[in-house]
């Protein structure tokens, strides 16, 4: 196998009194999909949160590419290639599909065009942008000038990852993104998950959602009052299974 | 029903869509939702259909409106509320509003013509001081809504006081009258194109216009003005800094602000610690009525030179018309809530 291309090692975070994390491990390889299930409590919001930057671990370290890394902030977490898909998506809903793809990351004309008037290269980020989403299998594209806010649920979805895969170079964290969809719409979602992962990133996915978890998931980590309940396949266990191991109901044996 | 089956597109897929309303979705949009389309990708337009229609319905009125004498005398009239406008449309952009605007203008400009009067400082120099006291003036009003996170209303409506009572205390009540051809005075000279009587002041107002449209419109600066007003928590996550784009807002409004500043010397030809006394509401006014969201993240700059511009038509318009000056006031009370019944109208989008 491939060495990982994000490792948590030891996490430990507190919140006060209360154990968010107690000594949580991850390894996340190139091209792979890694399922994070767990009750509430759990912990899966707090790893996530420390592995994208929204929170500073008290204890243990993260690894990229098997270097250390301090991340202060998201944007520490996304120079180093780790791209977050927020449960509220964090697009802005009157900006077109284009803008919301390269927020923050404006491409500026080139010449005195862009370094003085520092103006925006409007056309070249609306190929890249099409680019990148015909790229995620996006066929009929209509209008990469149409608002984010006139598209369904499961498009704006497809904008957020979009926006991810086409900056995530190594990571792509996804938080519950089939939480407010329906059926079809989280089977685009599901496609471009796998999508990612044909392209050689390491995916980290986040839900609630049993069946979604076992159609796409290489492997699954079931976390349990804050700790690592273990880690198991689809092909090695049963949704009976995870959920047991997840209530605590039964115990992994390796 | 298997994933491979169902390609993701951005087309409503039809594929799985129940054949009973293939019909209805199929079907071409109404008229309503044509005009809600258009509307709702150019806000400037509803605007400047109410200005072109009142131009025609005063025209009716009195021919004299459409006189180049008269309209130069609405231009003229337009160039400080419009300039001031201008500032006011980047803070209500980002979902805030600006109560102190007018005052800081009045402060900026007596700074200006009394460093001029009382000490002799050269004009140029007087100018660009009222300029730094206009710009830190909004940069505090900037800092208190970011870093104590007060709400832009509440932070305005106190500075709002301040800046009056420091204006009134720093003019000791004075009005302060600059000699003829004095450098402050240039932004009221006239420029005669033909028969058409512009001042400076409406070709900096028209510049300032231009600048800011750019800027809006073309640099990543613009674009996160807009983000952040629109939604500042998915901003943030995005990698926007959020409280540097707040604090330009304001900043660049006290630019906006300078400009106002300098053209109300050159219309009144000095300070006069009382004027543009509703300059502060009426720049508000401008921005509603030129299809800016107050909700934030929606509208364009120019849009607010129109709204600047429909209130004088209106004021100047109603009264060629012969109409008791108080139908003025009435008809702009009648065209904001219009404003913000077709905004609220327009914001409502489907999918």
């Amino acid at each position: 196998m491939t060495s990982p291309v994000l490792e948590a090692k030891g996490l430990v975070k507190l919140y006060g009194r209360v154990v968010g994390l107690d000594d949580v491990d991850l390894t996340l390889h190139p091209g792979e999909v890694l399922a994070v299930i767990g009750d509430n409590g759990a912990g899966k919001s707090t790893l996530i949160k420390c592995l994208s930057g929204a929170l500073i671990p008290d204890k243990g370290g993260i690894l990229v590419n098997g270097a250390e890394v301090q991340f202060k902030r998201p944007q520490d977490a996304r120079d180093a290639g780790i791209e977050t898909v927020y449960q509220t998506l964090a697009v802005a809903p009157a900006l077109d599909v284009a803008s919301n793809l390269f927020l923050a990351r404006e491409i500026r004309r080139k010449g005195p065009l862009g370094s003085v008037l520092r103006m925006l290269d409007i056309g070249e980020m609306e190929r890249q942008a099409t680019d990148h989403i015909k790229r995620l299998g996006i066929n009929t594209l209509q209008n990469i000038g149409q608002a984010v806010e006139t598209l369904s649920g499961g498009q704006r979805q497809a904008v957020a990852v979009a926006r991810a895969g086409a900056f995530g170079g190594k990571v792509v964290i996804l938080d519950e993104p089939t939480a407010a969809l329906g059926v079809r719409e989280t089977g685009q979602v599901l496609k471009l998950v796998r999508d990612l992962r044909e392209q050689g990133l390491g995916v980290i996915l986040i839900s609630h959602d049993m069946p979604n978890v076992f159609e796409v998931a290489d492997r699954i980590q079931v976390q349990r009052l804050g700790r690592v309940a273990g880690v198991i396949t689809p092909k090695t266990h049963t949704m009976e299974d995870a959920v047991a191991i997840m209530t605590g109901a039964r115990k992994l044996v390796e | 029903m298997s994933i491979e089956q169902n390609p993701l597109t951005f087309a409503n897929g039809a594929d799985s869509a129940p054949a009973a309303a293939d019909e209805l979705l199929n079907r071409p949009p109404t008229p309503g939702q044509r005009v809600h389309s258009v509307l709702h990708r150019q806000p400037a337009l509803s605007p400047a259909i109410v200005l072109i229609l009142a131009c025609v319905a005063f025209g009716l009125l009195n021919s004299r409106f459409y006189r180049l004498e008269n309209l130069s005398l609405v231009a003229q009239q337009v160039a400080v509320v419009g300039s001031l406008a201008a500032g006011q449309t980047l803070v209500i952009l980002t979902a805030g509003i600006d109560l102190s605007i007018g005052a800081v203008m009045v402060l900026s400009s007596l700074v200006m013509s009394k460093l001029v009067f009382d000490q002799g400082v050269p004009g140029v120099f007087a100018l660009l001081i009222g300029a730094a006291i206009a710009i830190l003036a909004q940069a505090v009003n900037g800092l208190l809504v970011t870093r104590i996170k007060l709400p832009p209303f509440i932070v305005t409506l106190g500075t709002l006081s301040i800046f009056t009572a420091a204006t009134l205390i720093y003019a000791k009540g004075q009005t302060i009258t600059l000699q003829p051809g004095a450098f402050l005075l240039w932004s009221g000279n006239v420029v005669s194109i033909g028969s058409l009587h512009l001042t400076n002041g409406v070709l900096m107002m028209i510049g300032l216009y231009l600048v800011l449209g750019f800027a809006l419109r073309y640099t990543a600066w613009g674009r996160h003005l807009y983000a952040v007003g629109d939604d500042a928590e998915a901003s943030r996550l995005a990698g926007i800094s959020v409280n540097r784009v707040l604090l330009s807002a304001y900043m660049v409004a006290g630019i906006a602000i300078a400009v106002a500043a300098w053209i109300l010397v050159g219309r009144v030809g000095g300070g006069d610690p009382n004027s543009g006394l509703n300059a502060n509401l009426e720049s508000i006014t401008a921005v509603v009525i030129g299809g800016t969201s107050l909700f934030g993240g929606r509208g364009v700059v120019l849009g607010s030179l129109i709204g600047a511009f429909i209130v004088q038509v209106f004021d100047n318009g109603l009264a060629l018309a012969g109409f008791d000056p108080n139908y003025q006031v009435l008809a702009v009370g009648v065209l904001v809530i219009a404003a913000v019944s077709v905004d609220q109208w327009i914001r409502s989008v489907k999918a």
